[in-house]
């Protein structure tokens, strides 16, 4: 991007630079020998256009919403569309859920986003013997077509976009979805929102895995299949690094970690016969927002530059949707304090200002309580008016990629890409994601990187405000919202009911065809479908699948 | 005591979230104890046959769930019933301050929530655990 003549006189004036500001250090040192970023790489005292000599503007930024996409995927980003701001949500029974996402969309979310309880997540129904405790705790207890068709009372399927966080038993979850969109008179094609369905990532950190490798990838395909055919608009994965990242990676993990599962998805759905186009352009990512501001906008500007060209390089997609990488964010829980509680809304002001620069699609705030419970209304309206300020008052709306050429973020965007880069090279070699997973490479690395930085944080190399230092003597917060026990005896009781009020012969006959469907190589999606219009239970199919698959087992690394 | 000090290191319920349990692992490995990790999705029974089969001298069981009312109480009860009440049990995760004194009354012997230094832990256990 630089003239040669222009570069050298550059170096000759670092050089000068070097001279002055060595002289200084030795008179007043700095207040630190290595300035570390939040991934705990040393970060130089200036960067200049030296650090990105290298960069040719077309080949490795180029226009928004084109290749490499590295400015984002749209060409004028926020000036046309803001973000959809979907606050994830979803406790206790559906009935309660369903009053918080009425409440969300009075306030201007423009997305729902589903969060399911722990039995739910793993294909457990509430009576279940290994529920006991868990119901309605992490989200809402979803048992059957019924509780679904609750928790969508009153909100028209084919107005909002539906985000849902479930994977082992996506499927299960999704038609039910389908199920309850025809209910209100809304078709198939209509539908628009996203499933996570990222099963790597839950053997590598998320922990709500069900069936091995092999049966889930082949679920996960089938969803990718049947999804191209009759929910187009439906985003049929959302590759996550954000729990990656949440387990204690690294910027450059997180990048790498994440295109190498999604590398795994593409490489098994084209296993699998279908072509790269058609299923392509509905994956979608997921991504965390950390502290440190420049590292995570160059870390997102990286992942989309490094996945068009995977894209198309690796599995010679063409349709430009196909190789640009659209994705959600939420701010990082592990980053909030239970000290000082309120501190945290500053926290999370500064991950969504790094989410919005780096060009995110859409954005979950956390509120500034969840250190310590599941987050109160008053919690969740502040994080939500966070993102609203930012969008309506910083200003950093009105332009597109604003940080585009800046010398520190630019070269910081490159070095994250190589890192990746690395990362994605070593899994190949061990024979690519799943095989990286079973012997357990991902996980230690991740665990490293995740010691590391509690060890920083305990010889106070890495100052957390309000917890290793400037403490203060707090009242015990009260206030804090509590799943009662008696939503676990509740669900129960309609299960019985439930079970007692349906065409069990009904049930029984989608069950056996469901089994024969596993067995088999046919596409389980309309089958399953069949099932949930029954009212056979999340726990009754997916007991059908575990019989059939098996259940994982998981390598335990510490 | 003449041999390093064992611990088991558990999660109960559903929860998935390891990035604890396994930093208090190493820590506590760190720090000179023999340390075993149960894994994920360990039921109260799991987790007391596992800690006497092995022998240890401390249980830590991680939990960010919200379900620590019903399964660390579950797990005092346990060792109460196998006479193994001599292990010290301690927790953490994200257990809100107000729920600590039933868990202590139950028979958890601390509580240690978001924050906490593992130095404090590996104290406590030095402290605490059986002579």
């Amino acid at each position: 991007m630089f003239e040669k003549d222009k570069l050298s006189n550059i170096e000759n004036s670092l050089d000068e630079y070097e001279k002055v500001t060595s002289k200084l250090l030795e008179k007043r040192p700095e207040r630190r020998e290595d300035f570390i970023s939040g991934s705990g790489d040393s970060i130089k005292n200036l960067y200049t256009p030296l650090d990105i000599e290298k960069i040719d503007y077309s080949e490795s930024l180029g226009m928004p919403g084109s290749y490499p996409y590295t400015r984002g995927v749209q060409p004028n980003m926020y000036r046309g569309k803001l973000w959809t701001m979907r606050m994830y949500a979803g406790f206790a029974t559906a009935e309660e859920s369903n009053k918080r996402y009425k409440y969300l969309v009075e306030q201007g979310s423009s997305g729902l986003s589903v969060a399911f309880d722990l039995p739910t997540q793993i294909g457990y129904d509430s009576d279940h013997s290994l529920a006991e405790g868990e119901v309605g705790k992490v989200g809402v207890a979803i048992d059957s077509l019924k509780d679904m068709e609750v928790l969508f009372d009153g909100i028209p399927l084919d107005k909002v976009s539906t985000s849902m966080t479930i994977n082992a038993p996506a499927g299960v979850l999704l038609a039910m979805y389908i199920a309850v969109a025809e209910k209100q008179g809304v078709s198939a094609d209509k539908l628009r929102g996203t499933i996570q369905n990222d099963i790597l990532k839950e053997y590598i950190a998320r922990g709500t895995y069900i069936f091995p490798t092999e049966p889930s990838m082949r679920l996960i395909t089938d969803i990718f299949e049947y999804c191209s055919k009759e929910v187009p608009k439906w985003n049929t994965i959302s590759i996550s690094g954000y729990h990656i990242r949440e387990a204690g990676s690294t910027a450059s993990q997180e990048v790498g970690f994440t295109l190498a599962d999604g590398i795994a998805y593409v490489e098994a759905a084209i296993k699998a016969g279908l072509k790269v186009d058609d299923f392509a352009p509905r994956l979608s990512f997921f991504f965390n927002a950390h502290n440190d501001l420049f590292e995570e906008i160059a870390k997102y500007r990286a992942a989309r530059r490094l996945w068009a060209k995977i894209m198309k390089d690796r599995f010679g997609a063409k349709n430009p949707k196909s190789m640009s990488l659209k994705f959600h964010t939420q701010t990082g829980g592990s980053t909030l304090t239970a000290q000082q509680p309120d501190n945290n809304i500053v926290r999370v002001a500064i991950q969504t200002l790094a989410a919005v620069l780096g060009g995110t699609q859409s954005l979950h705030t956390n509120s500034r309580d969840e250190a310590l419970a599941l987050p109160s209304v008053d919690s969740v309206r502040i994080a939500l008016r966070t993102q609203q300020i930012v969008a309506h008052e910083s200003g950093v709306t009105n332009t597109v990629d604003p940080l585009a050429g800046s010398f520190f973020v630019e070269s910081m965007t490159d070095k994250i890409e190589a890192e990746a880069v690395k990362y994605i090279q070593k899994i190949d070699d061990l024979g690519g994601a799943p095989k990286a997973i079973d012997d357990g490479y991902i996980q230690r690395e991740i665990m490293d990187a995740a010691y590391k930085y509690q060890k920083e944080i305990e010889s106070n190399d890495r100052i957390i405000v309000g917890m290793n230092q400037f403490q203060i003597e707090e009242e015990r917060p009260t206030g804090l919202l509590k799943v009662d026990l008696s939503v676990g005896e509740n669900q129960k009781l309609k299960l019985v009911e439930l079970r007692n009020g349906r065409d069990n012969v009904a049930v029984e006959k989608t069950l056996v065809e469901l089994r024969k469907v596993c067995e088999g190589s046919e596409n389980v999606m309309p089958y399953i479908l069949d099932a949930v219009k029954t009212y056979a239970t999340l726990g009754e199919i997916t007991q059908v699948m575990r019989d059939v698959f098996g259940e994982y087992q998981q390598s335990v690394i510490i | 005591m003449d041999r390093p000090i064992r611990v088991l290191v558990s999660k109960p319920g559903l929860d998935g979230h390891d990035r604890g349990a396994k930093v208090i692992a190493r820590a506590l490995r760190d720090a000179g104890m023999e340390v075993i990790y149960t894994g994920l999705r360990q039921t109260p029974e799991q987790i007391v046959n596992a800690a006497i089969q092995e022998d240890v001298d401390v249980i830590a069981t991680s939990i960010l769930s919200g379900a620590h009312g019903t399964l660390l109480p579950k797990i005092a009860e346990l060792l109460k019933e196998q006479g193994a009440e001599d292990i010290l049990f301690i927790g953490g995760g994200v257990i809100p301050d107000e729920d600590i004194p039933e868990l202590i009354e139950s028979g958890v012997k601390a509580i240690f929530t978001p924050g906490t230094p593992t130095s404090e832990t590996v104290e406590f256990i030095v402290n605490n655990v059986r002579k």
